[in-house]
């Protein structure tokens, strides 16, 4: 198989190191995206100490920890998909990504279980808003800034599902091999980058308060 | 016969396809970088409509043109137009998209693709705000501050807030872009140290436009949440914190003024040199202080903030930080001004610009230095006087420098000369203009004439009626280059490779260049604005 190399580099090699950095920078702006939010977040958790422990511990520990448990197995089959790639398996590559993508289609299945029982509990912001604790207008904050961040995360992870679909297709039609797999390291380094995001969220969002 | 055909079909990347699908599916940079040139000229001019709207209102002390409502989304349009659509797309997307890649030496960008999507997606971004603008338009002012965005003001917000969302990944990708193209594409012998200052500073710029855009991002998404399911994040009513709302937005929009003046330095320093046929003074300090003004200038943005309620030590912290950055923007004035000194000057149209950026910046730098002083800034705080600082970087810095860049690259571009005795007189028409525009708005905001009002007091009139008679020179200034651009399109005389003498990859190769710009790629032996060895070679 011959390497595809874009007219305006000069060997495969310049292309390969173009796009690693075109990846690097592109998560460089995704922490700053996700920066705002954290900041965001932090500021509240500081100012409203109580409010906000007291909405935390509405949340679901234990399917927050489950879903963190399929996420850090997602990136396992992920890198040993990246590592398949690397010594040619076309199959087991094809194999580790379905097994990622479909790691990450359960992750957001219990995610979105998550939202529904917040739905029913009434502890989505806004009219419908209920709260017996004391202070709800910051505990509404609380959940404004839950929904808003794994809102985005889980908007990301079907960006990266979508990807991975993609690179099993491009897998089975045979354009990769073990010289040329770029793509699939790319993806990797997004879907590593989307988990690490997570790794954040779960100790920030749900046990933050768990320890009294 | 035959020889004049083959001079006359010798194929470039304009002539090298035809059809709107040779453009619209393009991924040539050359041509994504005209697509762009088409695309803000044209928010350029509607932005300047908006502006002399405003400046008709202001011809009279009592609000008798525009109604309170009207006039105040003619402001915020104009600044949203303006500096969204236009100044941050500007240079960095139009001739750091053409030059960038020639400059070093490379056949394209890294990613072309990107290149064109992010073409696409100012596109839609603009689409998105003119939608705002025909439903009636926003009254916010360009900075949306909470909780009057979010709340209170019941114009399409949220449409306005959804284009900038998308234009900003336009940014985004730009920069990303340029980034890996400066780091990997450069051609054999070209050395960071070899490096036109054009290159360093859009790098610079390049860094900021990954690092800060997306927090502005972030943040106008949380005010269309807030807006849509009418929950409190950033309002005070609902628990929320407007203060957190002005620094998320000015951590993105004061780092932003910076994409907006840095690439105007980067052409200035293009300019200098090549109409004074002179080496630049310094390279390693000018190149520097272009990467020290995106360093430093992620971290003054609370000089925003000082009346906002923010504390006395984080004002002073701000203050401090604030007259730092203005070191390296002295450096680069300094050296500029060092390397004229005994060069060969010719007083072209380019150079006419470069010299009117100089000055214009400087004032516009230094009244900065007054509004970083906590004291003084208290007294003018959302007066004239910050309108009137603010326009002399962006307008009479970052303008100055796009036109004069156009003009310079204009044969390179087009492969046409433009008409010298007629850009100098634009030249000289836009500066009079401007300063005839803004200058009296140092004065009405030191006198204490607030900003974003459609009334003033009586007293006022006359200085107001200076800056609306200067802003009518200025839109004549702006015109006539669309004019004789256009014209010397068809008539103009055709331009050679290299028509100013200059050194730099870019004059190496016919004008208009070729899709692929070099034949082979170059290889580069000698630092950047080699004039001397340059002249003697060509004796």
């Amino acid at each position: 198989m011959s390497l595809i190399v874009e007219h305006q580099f000069d060997d495969y090699e310049q292309q390969q190191q173009a796009t690693t950095l075109g990846m690097w920078g592109f998560l460089a702006t995704e922490v700053l995206f996700f920066g705002g939010m954290f900041l965001g977040y932090t500021v509240y958790r500081l100012l409203y100490h109580a409010p906000f422990g007291e909405a935390s511990r509405h949340l679901d520990v234990v399917l927050g920890a489950v879903n963190t448990g399929v996420l850090l197995c997602s990136s396992l089959t992920m890198a040993l998909g990246v590592h398949e790639a690397q010594e040619g398996n076309r199959r087991m590559v094809m194999l580790f990504l379905a097994i990622t993508a479909a790691l990450g289609m359960i992750f957001l299945g219990i995610k979105f279980f998550e939202y529904y029982q917040k739905f029913e509990e009434h502890l989505i912001p806004g009219p419908h808003f209920m709260w017996n604790g004391a202070d709800a207008r910051h505990a509404s904050l609380f959940f404004i800034f839950y929904f808003v961040m794994t809102g985005m995360h889980a908007l990301h992870m079907v960006i990266g599902i979508g990807l991975m679909a993609i690179l099993v297709f491009l897998t089975w039609r045979g354009k990769f091999s073990s010289v040329y797999f770029a793509p699939i390291e790319l993806g990797g380094l997004y879907w590593h980058f989307v988990d690490i995001v997570w790794v954040f969220l779960f100790p920030l969002l749900y046990l933050v308060e768990r320890s009294r | 016969m035959s020889t004049q055909l083959a001079i006359f079909t010798r194929e470039h990347y304009l002539n090298v396809s035809y059809g709107w699908k040779s453009w619209l599916f393009t991924r040539d940079h050359k041509r994504i970088a005209l697509l762009f040139l088409m695309t803000i000229t044209f928010f350029f001019f509607l932005g300047g409509a908006f502006a002399t709207m405003v400046r008709l209102e202001l011809m009279t002390p009592q609000g008798d043109l525009f109604q309170a409502q009207t006039y105040n989304k003619l402001f915020s349009m104009h600044g949203i137009v303006m500096i969204f659509l236009f100044l941050i797309p500007s240079i960095p997307a139009v001739l750091g998209n053409f030059l960038v890649p020639i400059m070093i030496g490379a056949r394209d960008l890294a990613f072309p693709r990107l290149n064109l999507l992010s073409w696409y997606l100012l596109v839609i971004g603009g689409v998105f705000t003119l939608w705002a603008i025909v439903a009636g338009g926003v009254d916010t002012g360009w900075t949306f501050y909470t909780p009057y965005s979010s709340l209170f003001s019941n114009t399409n917000v949220v449409l306005a807030v959804i284009g900038i969302f998308i234009s900003g990944f336009s940014s985004i990708l730009t920069g990303l872009n340029f980034i890996v193209t400066i780091h990997q594409m450069r051609a054999p012998g070209m050395t960071w140290f070899r490096l036109p200052l054009f290159i360093w500073s859009h790098y610079a710029t390049a860094i900021i436009q990954v690092l800060g855009t997306p927090v502005v991002a972030i943040t106008l998404l949380l005010v269309a949440v807030e807006r849509v399911w009418r929950v409190g994040i950033f309002d005070p009513a609902l628990g929320g914190d407007p203060i957190l709302f002005q620094h998320l937005f000015w951590f993105y929009s004061h780092p932003a003024v910076y994409i907006m003046i840095l690439p105007g330095m980067g052409v200035v320093s293009e300019l200098i040199t090549t109409h004074s046929h002179k080496q630049i003074f310094g390279y390693t300090f000018v190149a520097f202080s272009s990467l020290a003004i995106a360093i430093i200038g992620f971290a003054v943005w609370g000089h925003h903030m000082f009346v906002a309620g923010q504390s006395q030590y984080a004002s002073l912290m701000f203050s401090i930080l604030s007259f730092l950055v203005a070191i390296p923007s002295a450096i680069k004035v300094f050296n500029w001004t060092a390397t004229l000194y005994k060069g060969s000057i010719s007083y072209s149209a380019p150079m006419l610009y470069a010299l009117g950026f100089i000055g214009l910046f400087t004032i516009g730098g230094l009244t900065g230095l007054f509004l970083a002083t906590t004291a003084v800034d208290l007294h003018v705080t959302d007066t004239y006087f910050v309108v009137a600082h603010f326009h002399y970087i962006m307008v009479g810095g970052m303008v100055m420098a796009y036109l004069g860049g156009i003009h310079h690259w204009w044969p390179k571009i087009s492969g046409k000369m433009y008409p010298e005795g007629w850009a100098r007189l634009a030249a000289l028409i836009v500066f009079i203009g401007f300063n005839l525009t803004f200058f009296p708005q140092f004065v009405l905001g030191y006198l204490g004439m607030p900003r974003r009002y459609y009334a003033y007091a009586d007293e006022f009139q006359v200085l107001n009626v200076m800056s609306t008679a200067g802003a009518s020179i200025l839109a004549v200034g702006y015109v006539l280059p669309m004019v004789y651009l256009i014209w010397s399109l068809r008539y103009g005389e055709s331009a050679s490779a290299n028509p100013w003498g200059a050194t730099g990859l870019e004059w190496q190769i016919p004008s208009p260049p070729p899709t692929e710009n070099f034949e082979e790629t170059p290889i580069v032996e000698e630092p950047a604005y080699n004039y001397e060895s340059y002249s003697r070679a060509s004796v």
